[in-house]
């Protein structure tokens, strides 16, 4: 009988028992997945499935129910297989019908052969992602998303393993010591990385872990170089995960940010196919038609890269666990919790207002538009244009004193994904920032620029000297001038490139004006200049409650998923005010003020909470631009006289 | 599995699709529809895995006979000795056809066809014995047989009769390909073929699947479902009729047919499991090939004891060696001969979906593609082509020893034709990657759209509408999109007259320029976007390339030629240095780029229509100026551009206003509405592909007239003052503007309409950079010349004046320069800048009047 347990732990025997029931008909697929989404929907349920993302993988049981939070990096080819097949026992003749959906392998019993020939075979089509952690995801993300997980369900050991033999004894172990795992965990990890390119890959985890624990790196001698898991960022850990689709893939496009629930898939057989199919190759010229890279790369060692059969996916549209995941208006919970957090909303922006005025040395103007600049989004795009980026410039930064690195760790606690681009002759010419195609091994080699939705991009432009940059260089800044104006990323496939559009929030600090181009450029005037940056960084941090920076957490990711809306009124006033100061000089204000007016404007009202825009938010608007405009002005006529 | 054909005594057949031929209505069905009702079939498709190489049909000793090697394989044929009833006979309807001679195939070895895999397995049923389905297909009733090739409703007799007729017959005096040179459109094309084969000795006949679907239905469906089968069959077809036609003839080996441009499958992303095994055709890139891989067709074994040898055909890329010599009958004592046995050439290559077909947002998908024979290295990394072939897909075994597989499979193409798309594109317009396939329902609309009397109005709406205003301007890049006709006047000496409309936008900086140029590039297939700053004339035109692999030299082509026969946009034209915008003196009007460096010399063809943008020098436009000298370009190129516009920041109270209202929208409007609001940009890029591809305009008899009109009165609007304001350059260039119009009427005919509106836009785009600031007259050799009519008549007069003011000083040899440039201001009555002063003293050192050295000047 399927109780809890079961439908965790042992999904595919759920999957079968739906699928004896309904056997030649299609629709034991749908029952499926709607047994799942039931199942799911339980009070939190979710929270009962172990994450990927969160316990390495060799902690988690083969064939278990698993859920992962992941960017889909690159798209591999569909994959036919065999969506229904049989079996038949040579001696009795008996046969029977399995299914192949949610499996790697067609599993057979010991006395058992599959007819390839046989009627009923179904072939079925499915989609692998090539999926990673979201990139520059924040720790207090993740510390949040699992803090509030129960422990996890105890393994029954009941349980055998079909086809191969392996020990599950560190689960129970993990259970009894929970407080212990962290550190394993990370060991562990950097075990896995260290040994990376292992093709055997079906090292037993146990011996690994005993190995990591006591601080050796296994690395074993003649394995090849290890194997890139082409994570975006540099530094990034967490499990690439080969994520098998089995239904609506085309609606999914890269970058998007996904979680996922379905059957993890740790078959050492897969790994075996590699180092088997290189034997053979010389027989069998099939096998050849993949280069090794692209073997390497389309079938990389199943503890290394897992792969998930997804039974139920979801598009997020923010990372944010202190946010329902599903934001949509009719449910009722998710309006409670809106309108709750709306009634407290003017509090929280006057403190994140005055914790973001202290981060910016005492500079309020500068933080009014920080905020402004962190709840923007591209919420359309008129043809070629994307309405709603808002790359501020923070110009006049101290370069001694490591500002810009203390402002983005202060950044990192409130945005749910960021990164820190130092921008250096040395980093512009080395660095990759658009993702390209090797063709070799068949897939798209991530760059800097491969970036989920919303996330922050932080550019430090106070770190960058004098120097020549070369082509890869140029393409570089190019790259990140075309993000900034276009919102969009040309990926490079060799024989021709690809735009993606993309969404992603981006922050240029510099003490002149940025060489990049930006939507509005704001100069820091720095009321006090601590004496030791960091330990006036840190104090601010520690000084926040972290209820109220959970609140700040919450006021940042929600307001950027608002609607907004213009009056015809207000429609009319604004006209009247374009009109009325062009008419005055028609130097001072061009349509591109009036853009950026407009943008200030919008974001303004959003972060008070108000969906239409009022005449008094259009004239603090208009205030407010006033303001930074004098600043500039007042700035160029310094450096004239200095000049 | 309901046929009784499934017994378990019979060999499955090789393809398994145990499909049953019951009825003709199912018959007919494609095999797709079959398998989705008749669940029993699906896998049908896949090879099976040979649990054990099964027995040929055929004894082993008439295997033998077969097996000989083709170079000395004779057959003493006798025309039409063969049994057409006979099972046997045609049990095995493979180019390979064992033991049946063709009629009059002389000599002429077979080849084997890995193309179409070993198909020598396939199985014919009679479908008397099988009690079912008497009544198929009605035609063969006059065969008096009813066999099918096993798993398939394909009757090899009929068939091959059919595919006869369909050569000797088929007629498409319509039809155009470029391949057609040479051609009678009148006569049976594949006869002609067939001719040419006899003649230039290449065993291939391509045939289009196209005419094959024109002639005879089913006899495409049958070839696109059961290609296996059914090209074999072809091949004998095709052979019987060459030989018989020419029975000398000697050709390398008999003749292969080569079916291409299947329609089932375009795009790479619709194939699914059910396009397993059937003909299709789908475009893309090659990204990767491999080294040619020598496939073992036949192994050669002999016995080490007795020296008898025997061969071994691979089946499905396995050997199975005999255990026991038949001669002797020791076991284990056959070796393989590697030098005698048989080997096919073979090679493996990637294709990507091209980036057209790519949905935004997802990675291209890429097949395997496996060339066979002479289609090895046919195509290079970075070839578009069309590829026809057999989709396949073979299970993974995970290992040979351990019964479970892997439950994925591989899947791949075997090529049979390959078309490439773009190395034609040097030559001629490729009409098939031009022409986007439509559907009914889109022409339809289209067409309806087309008879909208404010269609031009709407579309030019449609045209970047977050861009505001600046309506003409818009206009103008519409009528570029469209084109003008092209003409052809090769044998009267001009060559090609260009049909592209090019167009200059110069203006303030801010005045979303550049964001119209996004626009275009993104809205066409073959767009370009480079900017003036950042290109080289190497990257614009193309550089010579030695690749590291092969070493040879490669061309590598830059975005003028890449962006030929669509549009390539220059943003800040003005700050391209000098020796590249001098290579768009010969682009922008020949419409062809020549090449000479390290050893490769050519002409490619760089038909593209150029959008470029401008600032103007002072970074703000100067109205004092004229436009050469707002943005200093020199005016040989200037005059190339059909129209050159302004985009100036108008400072108009309504202006604003309907401005801020524009962009205040914009900031409320959702997504949806936006889209409401406008024409669809995929429906413009429809518009604009259908009309270019179908629509070519001819002058009509009154817009002739209309045009010597318009072009006569351009011509006396300056005459009056001594000026011309029109050259046969901007004839043409109405001419072109006039078709662009009649494209967007999807008219035929160019009509007075046409020929008002290309007027009237041409005179705006002149009204606005054309004009001569000094005196407000619109004067075209600003254009052409760089100065306005009246400036230079200034200068003479100045000249003149000055030469007056020299002989009025007496004989007097030499003069202080300062002193008479006071002396010449002191006596006119305007201005006299030194520059002027210069010129002047120019202008009179030309005439030989007077040299200046340093800062006198002396008399001659």
């Amino acid at each position: 009988m399927p109780c809890v347990g079961d439908w965790l732990n042992s999904p595919l025997s759920i999957v079968q028992g739906i699928f004896a029931q309904n056997a030649p008909n299609s629709d034991w697929e749908k029952k499926v997945t709607e047994y799942f989404k039931e199942k799911l929907k339980e009070n939190n349920a979710t929270n009962w499935v172990p994450s990927l993302n969160d316990v390495p993988v060799h902690y988690l049981k083969p064939n278990s129910l698993v859920k992962f939070r992941c960017m889909v990096q690159d798209m591999f080819d569909p994959e036919f297989y065999m969506g229904v097949y049989e079996t038949v026992d040579p001696n009795t003749n008996a046969r029977v019908l399995h299914f192949g959906k949610y499996r790697d392998v067609a599993e057979c019993g010991p006395q058992q052969e599959i007819d390839l020939n046989s009627p009923q075979t179904v072939t079925s089509e499915r989609q692998t992602f090539y999926c990673v952690p979201v990139p520059g995801e924040s720790a207090w993300v993740k510390e949040i998303s699992f803090l509030t997980e129960p422990a996890r369900v105890s393994p029954s050991t009941s349980y055998t393993p079909s086809r191969h033999k392996r020990s599950y004894e560190e689960d129970e172990d993990m259970d009894l010591h929970p407080s212990k795992q962290k550190e394993q965990h990370m060991a562990c990890k950097s075990c896995f990385s260290g040994s990376g390119g292992d093709i055997h890959g079906c090292v037993e985890p146990k011996r690994l872990e005993t190995e990591a624990s006591a601080g050796h790196h296994v690395i074993s001698p003649n394995c090849s170089p290890p194997l890139d898991l082409n994570f975006p960022l540099p530094g990034e850990k967490g499990p690439a995960c080969l994520v098998k689709i089995y239904e609506s893939w085309e609606s999914f496009k890269v970058n998007d940010v996904l979680e996922v629930f379905g059957v993890l898939s740790v078959d050492p057989v897969l790994s075996i196919v590699n180092s088997e199919e290189r034997d053979s190759s010389s027989l069998d010229p099939m096998e050849c038609m993949d280069t090794m890279e692209e073997q390497r790369v389309h079938s990389p060692p199943a503890s290394l890269v897992p792969r998930i059969h997804v039974i139920l996916a979801q598009k997020l549209q923010h990372i944010n666990p202190l946010l329902p995941a599903c934001l949509n208006e009719e449910e009722s919970k998710t309006c409670e919790f809106v309108s709750n957090f709306m009634s407290e909303l003017s509090p929280v922006r006057a403190e994140l207002l005055g914790f973001l005025t202290h981060a910016l040395l005492g500079d309020s103007l500068a933080a009014e538009y920080l905020i402004l600049h962190l709840i923007s989004t591209v919420y359309g795009r008129r043809d070629v244009l994307p309405l709603g980026k808002f790359t501020v410039n923070l110009s006049g930064c101290p370069r001694s004193s490591a500002f810009t690195e203390h402002l983005y760790r202060l950044i990192q606690q409130l945005v749910p994904a960021s990164y820190h681009l130092r921008m250096s002759i040395e980093s512009m010419n080395h660095s990759r920032f658009t993702p390209h195609k090797d063709y070799t091994a068949n897939r798209l080699v991530s760059g800097l620029l491969q970036l989920a939705s919303n996330t922050s991009l932080v550019i430090d432009e106070t770190q960058l000297e004098q120097g020549q940059l070369d082509t890869a260089g140029v393409h570089n800044v190019t790259a990140l001038g075309n993000l900034i104006t276009w919102q969009k990323v040309d990926y490079d496939f060799n024989y021709h490139r690809m735009e993606f559009p993309c969404n992603i929030n981006v922050l240029i600090t510099s003490e002149g004006r940025s060489l990049l181009p930006s939507d509005c450029q704001v100069h820091l005037q720095p009321q006090i200049i601590p004496p030791n940056m960091e330990e006036y960084m840190s104090s601010l941090l520690t000084a926040v409650l972290p209820s109220v920076l959970n609140k700040f957490r919450i006021y940042l990711s929600l307001l950027r998923l608002l609607d907004y809306s213009i009056s015809d009124e207000v429609t009319k006033a604004v006209e009247e005010d374009f009109v009325e100061m062009r008419k005055n000089n028609p130097e001072s204000v061009t349509a591109d003020d009036l853009h950026k007016m407009l943008l200030v404007a919008r974001f303004l009202s959003l972060s008070a909470g108000q969906t239409t825009l009022s005449r008094e938010r259009w004239l603090r608007a208009k205030q407010l631009e006033a303001l930074r405009k004098a600043r500039l002005q007042q700035q160029q006529c310094v450096n004239g006289n200095e000049l | 599995m309901s046929s009784p054909a499934s017994t378990p005594s019979r060999r499955r057949g090789k393809r398994g699709r145990g499909s049953n031929p019951s009825t003709p209505q199912d018959a007919r069905s494609p095999p797709s529809q079959k398998r989705r009702t008749d669940d029993s079939t699906s896998t049908g498709d896949l090879q099976p895995m040979p649990t054990s190489p099964p027995a040929d049909a055929q004894s082993p000793g008439a295997a033998d006979a077969l097996f000989s090697s083709p170079p000395q394989f004779r057959h003493s044929a006798i025309p039409l000795d063969f049994d057409i009833s006979s099972p046997l006979t045609y049990g095995t309807p493979s180019s390979r056809v064992e033991g049946t001679p063709r009629s009059g195939a002389r000599g002429t070895p077979v080849r084997q066809r890995p193309d179409l895999g070993s198909v020598r397995k396939a199985r014919q049923v009679d479908l008397h014995s099988d009690g079912l389905a008497e009544d198929i297909v009605a035609t063969e009733q006059s065969l008096g047989q009813k066999l099918v090739i096993w798993g398939t409703d394909v009757n090899v007799a009929s068939c091959k009769e059919k595919f006869q007729r369909f050569l000797q017959r088929f007629i498409d005096p319509l039809d155009k390909e470029d391949e057609d040179i040479g051609l009678d459109l009148n006569e049976p094309r594949y006869m002609q073929r067939l001719q040419e084969i006899n003649m230039v000795g290449e065993p291939f006949l391509n045939v289009n699947c196209d005419h094959l679907r024109s002639f005879d239905e089913n006899l495409y469906r049958q070839l696109v479902c059961y290609p296996q089968e059914v090209i074999p069959t072809f091949d004998m077809a095709a052979n019987e009729i060459f030989f018989d036609r020419y029975p000398d003839s000697i050709l390398e080996h008999q003749i292969q047919v080569r079916p291409y441009n299947a329609l089932k499958t375009r795009n790479m992303r619709n194939l699914n499991p059910e396009d397993i095994d059937q003909l299709i055709t789908i475009s893309g890139m090659v990204i990767r090939s491999s080294q040619l891989i020598p496939e073992m067709q036949e192994a050669f074994f002999r016995c080490q004891v007795c020296a008898f040898t025997t061969r071994v055909e691979i089946d499905r890329g396995r050997i199975a060696e005999p255990s026991v010599c038949k001669n002797c009958n020791t076991t284990h004592s056959m070796a393989l001969i590697h030098n005698r046995s048989m080997f096919s050439d073979k090679q493996m290559i990637k294709l990507q979906e091209s980036p057209e077909d790519m949905p935004a947002g997802q990675t291209p998908h890429t097949v395997a593609l496996f060339a066979h024979n002479d289609l090895v290295d046919k195509v290079q990394p970075g070839d578009r082509v069309n590829v026809t072939g057999i989709y396949r897909a073979v299970p993974i075994r995970v290992n040979p020893r351990v019964s479970s597989v892997k439950s994925v499979y591989r899947t791949h193409i075997d090529v049979i034709h390959y078309r490439k798309t773009d190395s034609k594109r040097l030559h001629g317009v490729d009409e098939e990657t031009e022409q986007k396939r439509f559907t009914e329902e889109r022409v339809e609309l289209l067409k309806e759209l087309s008879k909208k009397a404010d269609i031009y109005e709407r579309l030019a709406l449609a045209l970047a509408p977050s861009i505001y205003e600046h309506e003409d301007i818009k206009k103008g890049i519409l009528l570029q999109l469209f084109g003008g006709s092209r003409k052809d006047f090769t044998h009267t000496g001009r060559g090609n007259f260009r049909a592209e409309i090019n167009i200059l936008l110069c203006g303030d900086p801010g005045t979303s320029k550049s964001q119209l140029l996004q626009y275009v590039y993104n809205l066409v297939p073959r767009g370009q976007y480079t900017s003036g700053k950042g290109s080289s004339a190497v990257g614009l035109t193309a550089y010579v390339m030695k690749d590291p692999e092969t070493r040879q030299l490669v061309l590598q082509t830059g975005a003028l030629v890449l962006s030929d026969n669509g549009i390539c946009c220059i943003d800040e034209f003005d700050k391209m240095n000098e020796s590249t915008r001098s290579v768009l003196h010969e682009v922008m009007e020949q419409q062809t780029l020549s090449i000479a460096k390290a050893g490769i010399i050519c002409q490619l063809n760089a038909r593209t229509s150029i959008l470029a943008a401008a600032n103007p020098i002072e970074s703000q436009w100067n109205p004092k100026k004229t436009t050469i000298e707002n943005i200093q370009l020199p005016h040989t190129l200037l005059s190339r551009f059909d129209l050159i516009f302004l985009m100036l920041d108008p400072r108009d109270e309504a202006y604003d206003r309907r401005l801020a209202r524009h962009l205040v929208s914009l900031y409320y409007q959702s997504e949806e509405k936006m889209e409401e609001e406008y024409m669809d940009m995929a429906v413009l890029r429809d518009y604009i592909a259908y009309a270019r591809s179908y629509v070519n305009p001819r002058l009509g008899e009154e817009a002739g007239q209309a045009l010597i009109e318009a072009y006569v009165d351009m011509r006396k609007i300056g005459s009056g003052r001594g000026m011309v304001s029109a050259y046969p350059r901007q004839l043409e260039s109405l001419i072109r503007l006039a078709e662009a119009h009649a494209k967007v009427r999807f008219s035929d005919k160019v009509e007075t309409v046409d020929v008002e509106e290309a007027k009237r836009l041409h005179r705006e785009a002149l009204k606005q950079s054309a004009t001569d600031p000094k005196t407000g007259i619109v004067d075209i050799s600003i254009l052409t010349t760089g100065m306005s009519a009246t400036a230079r008549k200034r200068k003479e007069e100045l000249a003149q004046a000055l030469r007056k003011l020299i002989q009025s000083k007496g004989k007097a040899p030499s003069l202080k320069y300062q002193q008479l440039l006071d002396d010449l201001r002191a006596q006119s009555d305007i201005a006299v800048t030194k520059e002027m002063f210069e010129e002047a003293l120019r202008a009179l050192a030309d005439e030989d009047f007077l040299t200046v050295t340093g800062k006198t000047v002396r008399l001659l």
